[in-house]
């Protein structure tokens, strides 16, 4: 375990996505310290360049309100729910590859068609769909993320099991008269947990950016503020206002990459010959 | 005699996805909460009650659960879409209107991103290590980060309001009246800035993939018989490593194809493309969600369409594939 994180640790990339990380966070729970305001509420004068008055430093919307609070606000909305949708997928993915990597047969062969058939449709499209007719709200648009993205992860887990379900100890675990139950998850399980983790980091990341997307589009949860719906809002006056636009696309930019550097840095920290391959 | 069956099985298998797609669709219009017949005509102020009983009835919805599935199915397999009471137009004309328009606009991403990706991965392979391969994975790893609608954003500013080179929004110069290949060129001077937005997204996937598949085909021992062999490392990274390289960027294109067409709803909203993206945002503003759904039904053939048209490159890239099986 000692020589994983020092392998993590001289990775330059994973080091620099864990640091963004780190401040992402620091600023979504430090929000409310930060903007003791709602975030809704008009504070200065509407198309207020930044770095023109003190304390305004992002400058502030149409409305008059403060972009820097949008932006501390919105990073607890972009953070919740990549990680609710995506443990939320996990439950979906990781028990049905499982199934069908373990059993395999008609099983496996029926599961697998409806893997495909999830894949093939737009996913994109499909969220959209989801939430549009479900109303947006946070529990909406965690339901259509987690419906688009759980397909990769139960392939990932099927072509794990499959490889580990002829290893000895499985056998052993099948002759000592184990449920399948037990073996799928307490024996075979806790040996795929390392990709499932580079997995899941890289989709947290495209979970931001589909709720991004979805709340560009209008569909986000209107109680809270989120950076997609700051960008949605300030298009119509790109051309009078660009910082309404710029700098929460950069909060996305910022907050995607950094979690991208670290799955990748996790996957080469699991594979250390693989990764040096590469080079 | 094997080709065709090949392309005909893989015809077959579209067709039970879009069985799946239809269906998908009549249960998503069930999920809604309240009344199926509210749904349908959109929360139009005249939905009063006279109004929703016809509909009601129109479509069957006081029968049994099975019996509509089947009026709905069997619609559709008439090409009957339903009717868009916000827009008092057929569903399926106002989408046949608009998909050229995305056809040509997905079309183009589709091939700018196979394309520049599997050159770019390549650039990037051959110099590993060097400022070139720096620059090019880092770029990959920035647009693989960033929103597709920002990215559209922020070219419209750099190019459009700054540089003023490409226009903005729309697919011709409004009042522009030209006619011919002048009428191409205006077209094709306005696909520019948002095929480069859609395609750029997916470039940074395959620009990363190719270039770790042509790193892992150039170690392989065919590729040492062809340096062997006195070959120059020109003719082995095109002939040898390329080819072969080629064939994972492929699968994943076929694979990502659903993510092209989702993504076209976002470039088309931005500027303004009046293509079906751009309708299911209206339909989306307005909570037509007949018209919403036949997007989405007819997204979902398009991407079959794409999927059986890499299927077709594959064929042509790689011979061996599938027709062993």
């Amino acid at each position: 375990m000692m020589s994983f994180w020092r392998r993590v640790a001289q990775n330059r990339g994973a080091v620099i996505g864990f640091a963004l990380l780190a401040v992402v966070i620091l600023v979504a729970l430090l929000a409310p310290l930060l903007y003791d305001q709602s975030p809704w509420r008009m504070v200065q004068r509407p198309f207020l360049p930044p770095m023109a008055v003190d304390g305004f430093w992002f400058g502030t919307d149409t409305l008059g309100r403060d972009i820097g609070a949008g932006l501390a606000y919105g990073a607890q909305v972009s953070l919740l729910i990549g990680l609710v949708s995506t443990v939320v997928a996990l439950a979906i993915g990781v028990p049905l590859g499982a199934i069908a990597g373990y059993f395999g047969g008609w099983l496996d062969d029926a599961l697998m068609r409806f893997t495909e058939f999830f894949q093939t449709i737009p996913s994109f499209a499909l969220a959209i769909v989801i939430v549009a007719i479900l109303e947006p709200s946070i529990s909406s648009i965690v339901l259509a993320i987690a419906l688009v993205s759980w397909p990769p992860v139960a392939r990932l887990v099927r072509g794990e099991f499959l490889s580990l379900r002829s290893r000895e100890y499985v056998q052993a675990a099948v002759l000592s008269g184990l449920t399948p139950p037990a073996i799928i998850f307490r024996q075979v399980l806790p040996n795929t947990i390392s990709p499932i983790i580079v997995l899941a980091s890289l989709m947290v990341a495209s979970a931001i950016l589909l709720e991004s997307a979805l709340s560009f589009l209008g569909l986000g949860d209107p109680n809270v503020v989120s950076w997609g719906y700051m960008i949605g809002a300030g298009r119509t006056v790109l051309r009078q206002a660009w910082w309404i636009c710029v700098f929460p696309g950069v909060a996305i930019l910022l907050t995607v990459l950094s979690l991208n550097l670290i799955g990748e840095g996790l996957n080469d920290a699991f594979n250390p010959r693989l990764a040096r391959k590469g080079r | 005699m094997k080709i065709a069956r090949y392309i005909l099985s893989r015809f077959a298998k579209a067709i039970v996805v879009l069985l799946g797609i239809v269906v998908l669709n009549f249960c998503l219009i069930h999920a809604a909460p309240g009344d199926p017949a509210a749904v349908m005509a959109g929360e139009a102020g005249a939905a009063d009650e006279i109004f929703l009983q016809q509909l009601r009835e129109k479509f069957g919805l006081d029968q049994p659960f099975h019996v509509q599935l089947w009026n709905y199915v069997s619609g559709i397999l008439q090409f009957d879409l339903g009717y868009s009471y916000r827009q008092e137009a057929p569903v399926l004309d106002l989408i046949l209107d608009r998909l050229p328009a995305t056809l040509l606009l997905t079309g183009s991403a589709f091939f700018i991103s196979i394309g520049l990706g599997i050159l770019a991965g390549a650039m990037a392979a051959v110099r590993v290590g060097s400022w070139a391969d720096t620059a090019i994975t880092t770029l990959a790893l920035l647009f693989y980060a960033t929103p597709l609608f920002w990215v559209a954003l922020m070219g419209i500013l750099l190019f459009s309001v700054q540089l003023g080179w490409l226009p903005a929004f729309g697919m011709e110069t409004v009042g522009g009246g030209y006619t011919g290949f002048a009428r191409w060129l205006d077209i094709a001077h306005h696909l520019i800035l948002p095929a480069l937005t859609l395609g750029l997204f997916f470039t940074a996937i395959y620009t990363r993939m190719a270039r770790a598949s042509m790193l892992e085909t150039s170690g392989e021992d065919f590729v040492k018989t062809a340096r062997a062999k006195g070959l120059t490392e020109g003719k082995i990274t095109r002939r040898h490593v390329m080819r072969n390289a080629m064939l994972p960027v492929v699968t994943l294109a076929g694979l990502q194809a659903g993510q092209i067409v989702g993504g076209a709803v976002l470039t088309e909203t931005v500027f303004a493309w009046p293509g079906i993206g751009r309708l299911m945002f209206d339909a989306l503003l307005q909570r037509d969600y007949n018209l919403l759904l036949g997007v989405f039904l007819i997204s979902s053939a398009m991407v079959l369409l794409f999927n059986l048209i890499t299927d077709l490159i594959y064929l042509i890239v790689d011979p061996r594939i599938e027709l062993a099986k």
